[in-house]
């Protein structure tokens, strides 16, 4: 008896395996196996023809630190995120919001916001370069007819990573705004009621009841906003291409110019490492203080 | 007064929103200076279109991009729903531990390991390939999340009336997890392939030469400066490529929204 049963459990552990051997073998392939290879990579000097690579312990790593241009580079990304995040996620507010409330034409108010989400972060880059461009660009068009002189908004260092922020946050917060509209959705309308015969303003509801109630979304969307902050370098192709003077350039762009343009590979390889290290402290942030506050739900 | 303030600035932010969008149809459709000087009257022309299409194999990259979030679905249903299916409903050791570790590549984006993503696809000869295009998408962690929680529903007794009818695992699978879940694969697909058919590094770095390229690939070597393209044709080209997509965003815009909802909040 005791002997069917484990013959059963043995049978049903083996299933498990085989089922999940497929998806195993490929993200060791495309994901374990290549972060442990970046490490290794990252402490192994540049080999030549002449000089194969040899062991250097921390050396890249000192090496890059040493580089004002990984400072830069670093210095811009996190400008580029305390920009981008908090203004992506106010404004997906204020839209969910809007597009939940009783206001004419909403369906189409909605579609607008969303519609950037499904472009190609490429095509979106095109589409703002109508905008930027020195000579006919739309905002120094703009610009003229309230007398500014034009600014070249992609080629002088002061702006080009600010122009850089706008496109990401015209293609992320109609993104974030669906998870709001839904949280939004959930709260019942009795709560609305009892503020009301309470007496409390729009103002008061949306900041005491509304906010609160909507702040695990918040943070949900805010990790998501962080890994993009990371991810989101596309339009740097077609707008800047990292310049002027590297004054737009961010992380993972400058990953892909040592790797593939400079062929410098330990270098991107000590920044991947970097990058992943702090990727794997906002995972732990996820899991072990953002999902016991969330799942209460 | 006050009443009509907020309906204002809502319409006003999305006007704003669409602007770009706007500008670029009106100047894909217009005579580069009539575009650019918005001379409203100008004639339409399709003029820009011609010389988009006559510039770059766009029909090879259409091909491309098509057969490639193909291709990624396909592997994504594949290897999420066995994956999916064997954390939600069987039991062995080690088998919560090791969702931890898949669920970890949520943050190890493959963007980021572009470096030795590009040695193993060298070394599995996939380099300039569609497959190589996908390979490193296929295992999604994602996904694997999202079908376990799908198949995790599932009531209990619906599976052991399969197994008592004589199913064996993969039967039970086919016959009562897959037909439950279509909700969730209808939502994953549009994710899917709305994400892929955007993505625009890995393939960048993977892909030289124009039989494998996809779009964004193609668009963006089409647009580059040294190909002396004006902002009209650029525009043109941008809308082409876009189009596919725009038009199935707008007709099916209540199950993409739902699909984004489903994937995004657990």
């Amino acid at each position: 008896m005791t002997d069917a049963f484990t013959l059963e459990r043995r049978r049903r552990a083996l299933h498990g395996w085989l089922l999940l051997s497929p998806a195993l073998i490929m993200l060791t392939a495309f994901a374990f196996y290549p972060s442990l290879a970046t490490m290794v990579t990252s402490l192994w000097s540049r080999g030549t023809r002449r000089n194969p690579a040899e062991f250097v312990g921390l050396e890249n790593y000192r090496y890059l630190f040493d580089d004002p241009t990984f400072w830069q580079v670093a210095g811009n990304n996190l400008s580029y995120a305390l920009v981008t995040i908090p203004t992506s996620m106010a404004l997906a507010l204020i839209m969910a919001l809007w597009a939940n409330s009783k206001l004419p034409a909403r369906g189409f108010v909605r579609t607008a916001y969303f519609t950037p989400t499904v472009l190609p972060m490429i095509a979106a880059a095109n589409l703002w370069l109508f905008f930027y461009t020195p000579s006919f660009g739309i905002l120094n068009q703009i610009g003229a007819l309230f007398g500014a002189g034009p600014v070249n908004w992609l080629g002088e260092p002061e702006t080009a990573l600010w122009a850089i922020c706008v496109v990401t946050i015209w293609k992320e917060a109609g993104f974030f705004m669906i998870f709001y509209l839904a949280a939004l959705q959930t709260i019942p309308p009795d709560l609305k009621e009892a503020a009301e015969i309470e007496g409390a303003s729009r103002w008061t509801y949306t900041r005491r009841i509304v906010l609160p109630l909507l702040m695990p979304t918040t943070l949900f969307i805010l990790v998501n906003a962080m890994i993009n902050s990371v991810k989101l370098i596309d339009h740097l192709f077609i707008l800047t291409k990292g310049g002027p003077s590297d004054s737009s350039k961010l992380i993972l762009y400058y990953i892909w110019e040592n790797a593939f343009a400079y062929f410098d590979r330990p270098s991107a390889a000590a920044m991947t490492v970097l990058v992943l290290a702090l990727m794997g402290a906002l995972a732990a942030f996820q899991f072990l203080v953002l999902d016991r506050r969330v799942h209460y739900r | 007064m006050i009443r009509y303030i907020e309906p204002a600035a809502a319409i006003l932010l999305a006007l704003l929103w669409i602007s770009p969008l706007v500008f670029a149809f009106w100047a894909a459709f217009h005579d580069v200076s009539d575009a650019v000087n918005f001379r409203l009257t100008a004639p339409l022309t399709l003029e820009n279109f011609r010389t988009a299409w006559d510039g770059a194999p766009w029909l090879r990259y259409f091909l491309n991009t098509f057969m490639l979030v193909t291709l990624i679905l396909a592997g994504q249903f594949l290897l999420c729903t066995l994956a999916g299916f064997a954390f939600a409903q069987t039991e062995f050791r080690g088998r919560d531990a090791l969702f931890i570790l898949v669920l970890m590549q949520l943050f190890i984006l493959p963007e980021v390991l572009i470096v030795e993503n590009y040695r193993v696809a060298a070394s599995l000869g996939l380099l300039d390939s569609i497959l190589g295009i996908g390979a490193p998408y296929m295992a999604s962690a994602f996904g694997i999340f999202l079908m376990r929680q799908a198949f995790k529903s599932v009531p209990k007794d619906l599976d052991e009336a399969a197994r008592v009818e004589g199913c064996g695992t993969l039967g039970v699978l086919w016959r009562v997890y897959v037909p439950a879940a279509r909700p969730t694969y209808l939502a994953y697909a549009l994710v899917s392939v709305a994400t892929h058919w955007n993505n625009f590094l890995w393939p960048l770095i993977v892909t030289n030469s124009p039989s494998t390229r996809p779009l964004t690939v193609g668009l963006s070597l089409f647009g580059a400066p040294e190909n002396g393209v004006d902002i009209s044709v650029i525009s043109a080209a941008t809308v082409m490529v876009i189009a596919p997509l725009l038009i199935c965003f707008l007709i099916f815009q209540r199950q993409f929204v739902q699909a984004f909802l489903t994937a995004g909040v657990k």
